[in-house]
């Protein structure tokens, strides 16, 4: 069986995404990567795969497929095992736990933690574009709100769709761990169950195999 | 025990739900939940929706929030085909083109209904002209994308209609209240996309329901 195909530099946080997810069911996989400097994020032979534009892209045989969390879930399903099962299809409430925090990452948490990565770390460091404190400042009162919630709720449970990992928990990772490289990373010291997820999401070898071709720039 | 939908009807998030229940001719009850008085940020909703916002949604003991994970358990536990599931590459193109309706369509949009239909309505200011057209652009590449898809499949996901394309009604029609209708006329396929789908009997209903609490 060919090894699928993942488009996209590895240290882009969608890609990271899929990455991830293949590190945790152990499949072979190939990331190839896309040059956004000499725009072959637009050029025709791409564009076929994403037609937004976009990485990452997918390929498994014939089957091309874009979206991180929807490339994700087909390499959950595909290479699930009875040991490995991160999204708990077979379950009808387990599973809705896992689309609920997976839907909560992309619509609340990283909407109010993304823009933190973008003006302290990619803006300057990627783009030559100076942080602007207006929009992190905004962000860190709405990511406050977020944090408030998620403290709660690993309160009672060691992740987030319950007592076991899962798609959502492993969605936060990639941003997150660039938000732990901008000089904010210390608010999550005010949420001591929110860290301790953090550092157990961390500690996964999966994580830490990605995250060594993602050290982010010192901020 | 009827399952139960916290939220108005005519909240997009709110309707989706609805369309899904409708598909599977389930019994559910609609509990209002009056946003000018704060009701979503009360104790008792935010119980169910931690983050103060609609629909909630309870089926005997479980309780859920975010539209498309309802969505998604309504249809998985009735075992519709508008879901695929057991079918790898069919799920992966409905889950592919609903996280495309989620971030290509449903983003340009919310700013768009709420420049052009929620601001004069019901709070009764100008709209921002810059806002609405940057908006606009982005909603013209993502009708490209779908204009050449849907020269191809009769649905987003393939010949088959799933979630991805039902996700989109609630905005569609909204869409259509806009000034901005007129630009489904540059992208044929989508408009008779969007046609079919606001002809589906279980979608006439919901937007019945929806002008009902408007």
């Amino acid at each position: 069986m060919a090894p699928v195909k993942v488009f996209g530099p590895a240290m882009s946080t969608n890609v990271a995404r899929v990455l991830v997810c293949l590190e945790e069911v152990g499949a072979e996989y190939e990331v190839v990567n896309i040059d956004f400097q000499a725009q072959e994020h637009k050029s025709p032979e791409h564009l076929v795969r994403n037609p937004f534009g976009q990485i990452p892209a997918f390929q498994d045989g014939d089957l091309l497929l874009f979206e991180s969390r929807a490339i994700s879930k087909y390499v959950l399903r595909k290479y699930k095992t009875d040991k490995v099962d991160l999204l708990r299809e077979g379950n009808l409430k387990e599973a809705a736990m896992v689309d609920v925090w997976t839907e909560v990452d992309a619509h609340t948490y990283n909407p109010a933690l993304s823009p933190i990565v973008y003006e302290c770390l990619i803006n300057p460091m990627m783009r030559g574009i100076p942080t602007n404190q207006k929009v992190v400042d905004e962000s860190l009162e709405k990511l406050k709100k977020v944090l408030e919630v998620y403290e709660a709720h690993l309160s009672k449970h060691k992740y987030l769709a319950g007592d076991f990992i899962s798609f959502a928990d492993l969605n936060h990772f990639p941003y997150t761990f660039y938000f732990m490289g901008t000089p904010h990373a210390a608010l999550f010291d005010s949420y001591p169950h929110v860290k301790a997820w953090w550092e157990r999401i961390m500690a996964r070898p999966s994580v830490q195999k990605l995250g060594a071709s993602m050290v982010p720039p010192k901020a | 025990m009827a399952m139960k939908v916290y939220g108005l009807p005519m909240s997009t998030n709110v309707a989706r739900v609805l369309v899904c229940l409708e598909e599977v001719g389930a019994q559910y009850e609609v509990v209002p939940i009056n946003f000018s008085i704060g009701e979503h940020k009360n104790m008792e909703h935010t119980a169910r929706n931690p983050f103060g916002q609609v629909p909630s949604f309870q089926d005997g003991d479980l309780i859920l929030f975010e539209s498309r994970a309802i969505s998604k358990y309504i249809l998985r536990k009735n075992q519709s085909e508008l879901v695929k599931e057991g079918d790898l590459p069919d799920s992966a193109m409905v889950d592919m083109w609903l996280d495309v309706e989620s971030h290509q369509f449903d983003r340009p949009m919310a700013v768009i209904i709420h420049q052009c239909l929620i601001i004069p309505m019901y709070l009764g200011g100008e709209n921002d002209g810059n806002v609405v057209e940057e908006n606009v652009e982005k909603l013209k590449k993502t009708f490209e994308v779908y204009e050449a898809r849907l020269s191809k499949f009769k649905y987003l996901a393939g010949d088959f209609i799933s979630l991805a394309d039902l996700s989109h009604f609630p905005t569609a029609y909204y869409l259509l209240a806009t000034p901005h209708a007129s630009l489904l006329d540059n992208y044929p396929h989508v408009k008779v996309w969007i046609a079919d789908i606001l002809a589906r009997p279980t979608v006439k209903k919901v937007v019945e329901m929806m002008k009902a609490t408007a």
